[in-house]
């Protein structure tokens, strides 16, 4: 921990280098997502529900996405760019030194402009909370940071997932980009109003919908089911099998070195 | 101690193929290739060695096995006790490695930030790593240095920092894979020197790839030449030197060239001088110089003994390599 932390304060040296550059791309970021939020807006000034969930409803689910996705984005960058970490090298750096990879990669870089969209997920949550129609107690908050935190988890492996895929093919796969970023961009409503299909393989191939659509139902009353309620822990044993299966990728490059 | 027995390991590399074919974009035909064969070696505690070899001789792959980032397919291998790809954690503590052509240094940072980061990784006690930074930095000149943001520094300053970064938790072996590619000669000379104080100093054991042969006459007595994977050398640098031992001479005349006897070779040819080279195997120097100081004016005799790179590059010839 103190080691992350440190790789933590070396990037924000290293940032702090070029201010102007990094307060641009947090702008810009913030900018780009702020479109989907137009959209939403847009879609909502011709209609007053989608799929039975309303406005406040639909914008919670965006800002919990956004939220989850650009936190794990500033912090598992390393594995967003892990192609590059293979073909400059610095892999085999990270395999040089006695630490865990997953921590050094982890550590290896961060991306600060994530914090625009961030910022943009934390000020939609201050409109919306309080005008959702949810009642705050003390279980609907744990089930709202419930979403977050698995979210987040649930992101960061899904990054890894694609680091894995690299040892195999040693390119990225352009193509994964559809459960990385298409479940950010498919996220932003819920999974139920793309029909049955894209819930299902949102709920088993890329369990997004455990974090968004299940509980987002519960929470705004669309079911009673207090399974429901929980869903967003299905991301731990999946967690685990990611890890797993970057186990696996690790050997499988160690004994080809490629 | 370094202990290699029989080290194998093969790559499979995708065949070109001549035609660009719809089909060859889902179906490769892969070729194995021997990238070491049977290679075994050991070397003491505090030796220095030079790995030599043409490009694609294995060394790097030697390299990556001994580290610990690569698994040969068959074969044993035992560095201080440990096996190397098996332990990877606890192994790499006590190993150094530098590339040449990467740096482990954090870019933006100053030097010395690097060096803090180091410390947290290799959990390097607070006391210990006082003492190593300030007797490296002090032995290299860093002091200057590593305040300043690693990517203002010149190469063969970067090259010093980062030899540094990898003695910091005082590893027992290092690793070095071509210390001195592309730097210039007063840099190279420094950094030479530093890696001979090192070893002398504190018994390091050392493992120099290179294709500098001035590296290896300043640094090593023993080298290992590797190709196609295999090792055709290891031995003292002199015995190599003595097998190829051939005295150069050449003379140079002034006059017109004179009909030449078999011996002496034209070597190159100016207007009204002209520079032979004598093939000692067939004619000796004192009648070579009879013959000529009849027929022109001597003006200068050089000899010197092959160099060391003259030496690899008739043994690059002679394996065909």
């Amino acid at each position: 921990m103190i080691l992350y932390i440190q790789y933590l304060k070396a990037y924000f040296m290293s940032i702090s280098q070029y201010k102007k550059s990094a307060i641009l791309t947090i702008i810009g970021q913030f900018l780009t997502s702020l479109f989907s939020l137009l959209g939403i807006n847009f879609l909502f000034s011709q209609f007053n529900s989608l799929g039975g969930f309303t406005y406040e409803e639909i914008l919670l689910c965006y800002s919990n996405i956004t939220f989850a996705f650009s936190l794990a984005e500033f912090f598992a960058r390393g594995f967003d760019t892990f192609p590059y970490l293979i073909s400059d090298g610095r892999f085999d750096r990270i395999l040089l030194r006695p630490r865990g990879a997953i921590l050094q990669i982890l550590g290896a870089t961060f991306e600060i402009s994530r914090l625009g969209r961030l910022f943009q997920a934390i000020l939609i949550y201050i409109w919306v909370l309080p005008r959702s129609k949810i009642v705050w107690n003390f279980f609907n908050i744990f089930v709202l940071l419930e979403i977050q935190i698995c979210g987040f988890v649930l992101f960061v492996s899904l990054f890894i997932l694609y680091a894995t895929i690299c040892f195999f093919t040693t390119q990225g796969l352009e193509i994964f980009n559809i459960f990385t970023d298409g479940s950010r961009e498919f996220g932003k409503y819920p999974f139920a109003v793309y029909g049955d299909k894209v819930l299902k393989i949102f709920t088993y191939v890329v369990p997004v919908a455990c974090i968004q659509y299940y509980p987002i139902s519960y929470l705004t009353g669309k079911t009673g089911n207090m399974l429901y309620a929980f869903t967003p822990l299905f991301v731990i044993p999946y967690t685990v099998l990611v890890v797993i299966f970057w186990k696996i990728g690790v050997k499988k490059y160690t004994s080809t070195g490629s | 101690m370094i202990k290699v027995e029989n080290i194998s390991k093969s790559y499979y590399v995708s065949e070109k193929r001549e035609k660009t074919k719809i089909r060859n974009l889902f179906f490769k035909t892969r070729k194995q290739i021997e990238a070491l064969d049977n290679i075994s070696f050991s070397v003491e505690d505090g030796e220095m060695v030079g790995y030599i070899g043409p490009n694609g001789a294995g060394k790097s792959s030697t390299i990556k096995i001994l580290s610990g980032i690569l698994t040969p397919d068959s074969g044993k291998c035992t560095i201080n006790g440990m096996v190397p790809w098996e332990e990877r954690v606890k192994y790499v503590k006590n190993i150094g490695v530098v590339f040449g052509q990467r740096s482990q240094l954090w870019w933006d940072l100053p030097v010395i930030e690097s060096y803090n980061l180091l410390k947290e990784i290799y959990k390097i006690p607070k006391n210990q790593y006082k003492r190593t930074l300030f007797r490296l930095t002090d032995m290299l000149d860093l002091d200057s240095l590593i305040n300043i943001p690693a990517r203002q520094l010149s190469l063969g300053q970067r090259m010093r920092c980062e030899i540094v970064a990898a003695l910091l938790h005082e590893p027992r072996i290092l690793f070095l894979d071509e210390p001195t590619i592309g730097l210039d000669a007063v840099s190279k000379k420094s950094v030479r020197q530093f890696i001979k104080n090192i070893n002398k100093e504190s018994n390091l054991t050392l493992l120099l790839t290179t294709h500098d042969m001035q590296d290896i006459e300043m640094l090593t007595k023993r080298i290992i030449f590797l190709a196609k994977g295999k090792i055709l050398f290891d031995g003292e640098i002199e015995t190599i030197k003595q097998k190829y031992n051939k005295k150069m001479v050449y003379i140079k005349c002034k006059g017109n060239k004179p009909n030449l006897i078999e011996g002496i070779e034209i070597k190159d040819e100016d207007e009204g001088y002209f520079t032979v080279k004598l093939d000692k195997k067939k004619i000796t120097e004192e009648s070579a110089i009879k013959y000529l100081i009849s027929r022109s004016e001597i003006i200068d005799i050089t000899s010197h003994d092959l160099s060391t790179e003259e030496i690899v590059i008739q043994m690059y010839k002679d394996y065909q390599v």
